[in-house]
């Protein structure tokens, strides 16, 4: 059984305890301390800067060409938290209990409660920082309800609020790299964990630019490399994405939990062709004003406009009349693909919804009419609202014109799930370490606060906590004991070793010499992964990828074709690295879904549901963590820990 | 900072090309006005030139005024050193260049060219100083205007000047490399020293535009109207 | 919008590292759907060139939906392609006819070396920000969020300087490879803002003199760089940095 190290005490006092409880670091020792961390999302970015703040030694890793392009940038909808300025009845409790209840009762009540604890420090801090949050015409903050929740409680700036959070992150990033504390690679990807005496001492690094490995010792290391959704190849992640880093802590002991659970976010531009290379989202902010619908009558190749009311499906609002449009996202991605399995699909592919704005633009024009107190004829009406529309969701529009080239003010929006974040991650306890000592993980590369489904304006709140205002406290309890340490040569053996390894492994890639791209593996991978894995699983479906990726990846090792030199920018060579630890990734979480069997949040087994086709958990059997400890090739060991629901007790999530 | 990296920084020698530019486009006022008496002449044929004679003399007769005249020359040749000093460095700032050129996607092409503008107005400067200035100056080598023998008679040189039909065609150009140089140099001056209230851009831009188009024509219609016999000695 | 298939020529700049001298190479893509982004048609033609054992085309990319600002294509004399207020991953091929030439270069300027092919070095932005595009908060208990008003229109005008990508299209596109609309942004971004005012002067000073030091040329007004910009930031900022270095000077002890 896994020991999360949760303080004892009541659930609202436990943080507070620690902080008053865990061991310090003077400051003349911390400037001895080295840390290492990877990837500069909002987790990584906010750690690496606030751990510099503190006197740290930090030397700061992402494979982008600058921090400021990790992924954290395309987060559009907003981040939550606590403030209450609403005064609509928020408080850290309410934040606590939606965000266990939105994650199906399968995140850990500890965790859950210090993210919302943190939350409005985190708005502070931020808006100290510059970040331009949007605001009311009286100068206080604005807010927005997002999905889940019944209070408005997400702050946002335009549809780009990962993006101004994650500038701020980088600025103060950046303001740590000028005074000297931090030490900034990009273009270097992390390829191994080296561990001495069984703690993380240190990482083997490829510069991405000469294709050079390098040594980098650390008293600890962090692991912010985001989540793994690109196991799927098409997803909303960007391209470079990948799960490398987080895959070789766990194959050097890390254990990796709840690895199956994947959050399908309803809302995203459908796919066009085989050329696909990734998926965009459509905030979920556009299911406030817009209306979901298929055809009532099967393979329907009338325009959308010429199908008449009466013969529209809005099967959202017909499933679950309480919350319409706006259920949950696992829910509403489901509901989408019944209908277009059921063959209601829309689209050239068939695989696609209509979000119609014709009902909004009317309802605004009319409210805009009664403004303005105009007799506007219907004309008149449309163009109102459509104007109202612009000003709202203008962006998002724009941005469905240019790739789709239709115009979403006169025709339907088509729509599709599409995978967006990986709730599962590496398994750490309350200190956010993993089962290695001195490897810590945070943000999306972790498991620990969204359960089996996130809520949306969650992840940027879990990045900023975890990096400013939680590892702070964890790092200098673990680094007190370790004051003495020297830095480690970096010719000890195990740092030659490790090198040697990867140098093995990226000649090993090289040798192969096949005759198939990395990119059609990832293409292939991505397939099984997303039929079988997907948005609903049951058991044979799951036996079956299980096999076809275990004979992928043999294929991949004896036939996959490496073109260029290792001592040079190579960018498939890149890709094949990570491609090769998503085929190890992709099997794990057919293993964890198969194990699971219950559906819950995003995890959709179809062995587990009511009669009428809603998930159905298993509290009895499932209210654990799946830690799954990497035993070689092919092989892991399930550890659980126990979820024990104190204050937040399990109740069936009903939306009808 | 000191006021010396004030001016030389990328910014700096900005500045400096901004203040000169709008020292320079204060004095073409003055010049235009001074150089429009000749058009005197359309109102009453006699006049013959008296009135442009007496104001230019004046622009001579006082020690202020020729002080000023030196702070005019040294502006001059600092917005030319410094200009094509700029132009040579930013020139350099590109490394290899492009197969496709850019072109007018974004920028007008006289914006792209105050470099050859100003090197064509240079070129045009040393012809006209040495036509009139310097004669008028220093060598004082012209004749005693008819109304006042103490006072030059640069109307008479500015009209034999201007039977030249190619150096009319020249007056001509060199203003119509002002009117381009001034459509961009204008507004771009007031940016570079700062102006950032849009309201207040948008005013100086009509003004620019206003001004570049007004002040060379007028400064064109000149040599034109001379050559013509629109203006002119009549005895 | 109907879809079509369409048959290209592409001269794209090759360049194995830094040092290597480089010249353009001429490839036949065919077959290209309307509806593929360019950078897919870049993947398309990769596909291809490992197939028959060439090396790929290197080029930047990451987030492929217009925000990270890591995509970097010089199109037919233009950063980031023919459309406006858009970078080249959004760029799709409808844009484009059967039989067309597209000429691709890397961002050309000394202070983006090209790395390899298509992309270039851009750390000199990051080196900018360094010496002062921030505002000096340690991470900890600064003062409640809405303690501070900000004027609405305030908070919209910093927003929409803070909505730089970063990509670097401005230098790219100035004749005199200048930085300073990315510099005027992140500038304008602080100084707009209550909380950026204490650091104001030496942000000014400290930043341009970065950018000097980088070798970035100077700015001519030209408005070439807010044509291209993805995010439609304006000149005017331009402006208001050297209304800020001059007050920063000018008041200087």
């Amino acid at each position: 059984m896994l020991d999360a190290k949760i303080p004892a005490g009541p659930l609202d006092q436990k943080w507070t305890y620690y902080k008053g409880h865990c061991n310090l670091v003077n400051p003349a020792n911390k400037r001895k301390l080295e840390i290492i961390v990877i990837g500069t999302g909002l987790a990584g970015a906010s750690a690496a800067a606030a751990l510099g703040e503190l006197g740290y030694k930090v030397k700061a890793f992402c494979f982008q060409d600058s921090p400021r392009r990790a992924h954290s940038i395309a987060a559009q909808g907003g981040i939550n938290a606590a403030k209450n300025y609403q005064n609509d009845g928020d408080s850290v409790f309410r934040l606590f209990y939606d965000t266990i209840k939105g994650g199906d009762y399968r995140a850990r009540e500890g965790n859950v409660h210090r993210l919302a604890e943190v939350s409005g420090n985190i708005i502070d801090q931020c808006v100290a920082q510059g970040v331009p949050f949007a605001r009311e015409y009286g100068g206080l903050l604005s807010n927005r309800s997002f999905g889940g929740t019944q209070v408005q409680r997400t702050f946002y700036a335009a549809g780009q609020t990962g993006q101004q959070l994650l500038i701020g992150a980088y600025q103060a990033l950046e303001r740590q790299v000028a005074l000297g504390n931090v030490k900034q690679y990009s273009r270097h990807e992390m390829l191994e964990i080296v561990m001495v005496d069984g703690k993380a001492r240190g990482i083997i690094a490829r510069d991405l630019v000469t294709g050079k490995l390098e040594r980098h010792f650390g008293h600890a290391v962090l692991l912010c490399s985001g989540g793994y959704g690109n196991v799927f190849y098409l997803s909303t992640n960007a391209m470079g994405s990948n799960v490398t880093a987080a895959w070789k802590a766990h194959r050097k002991g890390a254990y990796f939990a709840n690895p199956c659970f994947t959050q399908i976010h309803p809302t995203c531009i459908p796919v066009s062709g085989d050329h696909q290379s990734k998926l965009t989202l459509m905030s979920e902010s556009l299911r406030n004003d817009g209306r979901i619908w298929v055809p009532k009558k099967k393979d329907d190749n009338r325009k959308a406009v010429d199908i008449p009311e009466e013969e529209r499906d809005y099967y959202l609002e017909r499933r679950y009349p309480a919350f319409g449009n706006l259920v949950p996202r696992d829910v509403a991605s489901r509901a989408a693909k019944e209908r277009c399995d059921a063959g209601y699909g829309v689209g050239t592919s068939k695989q696609a919804v209509y979000l119609d704005y014709a009902n909004a633009i009317q309802r605004y024009g009319e409210i805009e009419a009664n403004k303005q107190g105009l007799h506007a004829s219907a004309e008149e009406i449309t163009k109102l609202g459509k104007a109202v529309v612009k000003e709202k969701y203008g962006n998002l529009f724009d941005m469905y014109e240019k790739i789709t080239g239709e115009n979403p003010y006169e025709t339907p929006m088509r729509i599709y799930p599409a995978v967006h974040y990986t709730m599962g991650g590496l398994w750490v306890d309350y200190e956010l370490m993993t089962t290695v000592p001195g490897l810590y993980s945070l943000g999306e590369a972790n498991f620990s606060d969204h359960g089996a489904n996130r809520l949306g304006a969650s992840a940027l709140m879990q990045g900023l906590a975890d990096g400013y205002f939680v590892i702070p406290y964890t790092m200098g309890n673990y680094l007190a004991a370790d004051i003495a340490t020297k830095p480690i040569s970096l010719d000890h053996p195990a740092f030659v070793e490790a090198e040697k390894s990867v140098s093995d492994r990226i000649n090993q890639l090289m040798n192969i010499k096949g005759t198939k791209t990395v990119e059609s593996f990832h293409k292939r991978l991505g397939l099984i992964m997303w039929d079988k894995c997907g948005m609903a699983r049951n058991a044979k479906g799951l036996q079956e990828a299980i096999t076809q990726i275990q004979q992928l990846k043999k294929e991949f090792w004896s036939d996959v074709r490496i073109p260029g030199a290792i001592n040079e920018m190579n960018p498939e060579l890149d890709k094949a690295n990570r491609v090769a630890d998503f085929l190890e990734l992709g099997e794990l979480m057919c293993i964890d879904a198969l194990n699971r069997n219950e559906s819950c949040g995003g995890h959709f087994r179809e062995e587990s549901q009511t009669e009428e086709g809603e998930a159905k958990r298993d509290d009895a059997n499932f209210s654990y963590v799946a830690a799954w400890e990497y035993k070689g090739d092919h092989n892991w060991q399930m550890h659980k820990e126990d979820l024990k629901f104190e204050v937040a007790k399990p109740t069936q999530r009903s939306y009808k | 900072m000191k006021w010396s990296e004030l001016f030389t920084s990328s910014i700096g020698k900005k500045l400096v090309m901004a203040f000169t530019g709008i020292f320079l486009i204060s004095f073409l006022v003055v010049h235009v006005g001074i150089n429009a008496c000749i058009f005197a002449d359309l109102f009453d044929p006699t006049e013959n030139g008296e009135m442009f004679n007496r104001a230019a003399h004046f622009m001579g007769a006082t020690v202020l005024i020729r002080i000023a005249e030196v702070g005019l020359f040294a502006g001059i040749i600092l917005h030319i050193v410094q200009g094509l000093m700029l132009e040579v460095q930013n020139r350099s700032r590109r490394g290899k260049g492009y197969a496709v050129q850019m072109g007018n996607k974004g920028s007008k092409w006289y914006s792209r060219s105050m470099g050859l503008l100003g090197t064509l107005l240079l070129l045009f400067l040393v012809l006209h100083v040495s036509q009139f200035w310097w004669d008028s100056r220093v060598a004082h080598n012209l004749p005693e205007a008819g109304y006042d023998p103490s006072h030059h008679d640069l109307f008479l040189r500015m009209t034999e000047t201007f039977q030249n039909p190619w150096l009319v065609v020249i007056y001509v150009l060199g203003c119509i490399s002002l009117a381009y140089h001034l459509l961009h140099g204008f507004q771009s001056a007031f940016r570079t020293i700062g102006v950032h209230n849009n309201r207040y851009l948008k005013m100086l831009n009509s003004i620019g535009i206003g001004f570049s188009i007004i002040v060379p024509l007028v400064f064109a219609l000149m040599p034109v109207s001379m050559h013509l016999g629109w203006v002119g000695l009549n005895n | 919008m109907e879809h079509y298939n369409m048959n290209l020529t592409l001269k794209v700049w090759r360049q194995k590292s830094t040092n290597d001298e480089g010249a353009f190479e001429t490839y036949d893509v065919k077959d290209i759907s309307s509806e593929m982004s360019f950078l897919e048609m870049f993947d398309v033609l990769n596909e291809r060139l490992i197939a028959e054992g060439k090396d790929p085309i290197a080029f930047d990319h990451d987030c492929r939906e217009g925000i990270c600002g890591m995509c970097s294509m010089y199109i037919d004399g233009r950063p980031h392609g023919p459309w406006q207020a858009n970078t080249t991953c959004q760029l799709h091929m409808r844009a484009y006819k059967d039989g067309d030439t597209i000429t691709v270069e890397p961002w050309r300027a000394k202070a983006f070396p090209v790395i390899k092919d298509l992309v270039v070095d851009r750390m000199a932005f990051d080196r900018i920000v360094q010496a002062g595009g921030y505002i000096s908060v340690n991470t900890g208990n600064p003062q409640d969020a809405n303690s501070i008003l900000i004027a609405k229109d305030k908070a919209d005008l910093s927003f929409a300087n803070a909505a730089c990508i970063g990509c670097g299209a401005c230098v790219a596109a100035c004749k005199n490879s200048s930085a300073m609309l990315f510099l005027s942004a992140k500038v304008s971004h602080l100084a707009l803002l209550p909380q950026g005012d204490p650091e104001r002067k030496s942000r000014a000073i400290n930043m341009v003199a970065q950018m000097d030091k980088e070798g970035f040329g100077s700015c001519t007004n030209t408005g070439a760089c807010e044509a291209v910009c993805p995010k439609e930031i304006s000149i005017t900022n331009i402006a208001r940095l050297n209304y800020e270095y001059q007050r920063a000077g000018y008041l200087a002890d």
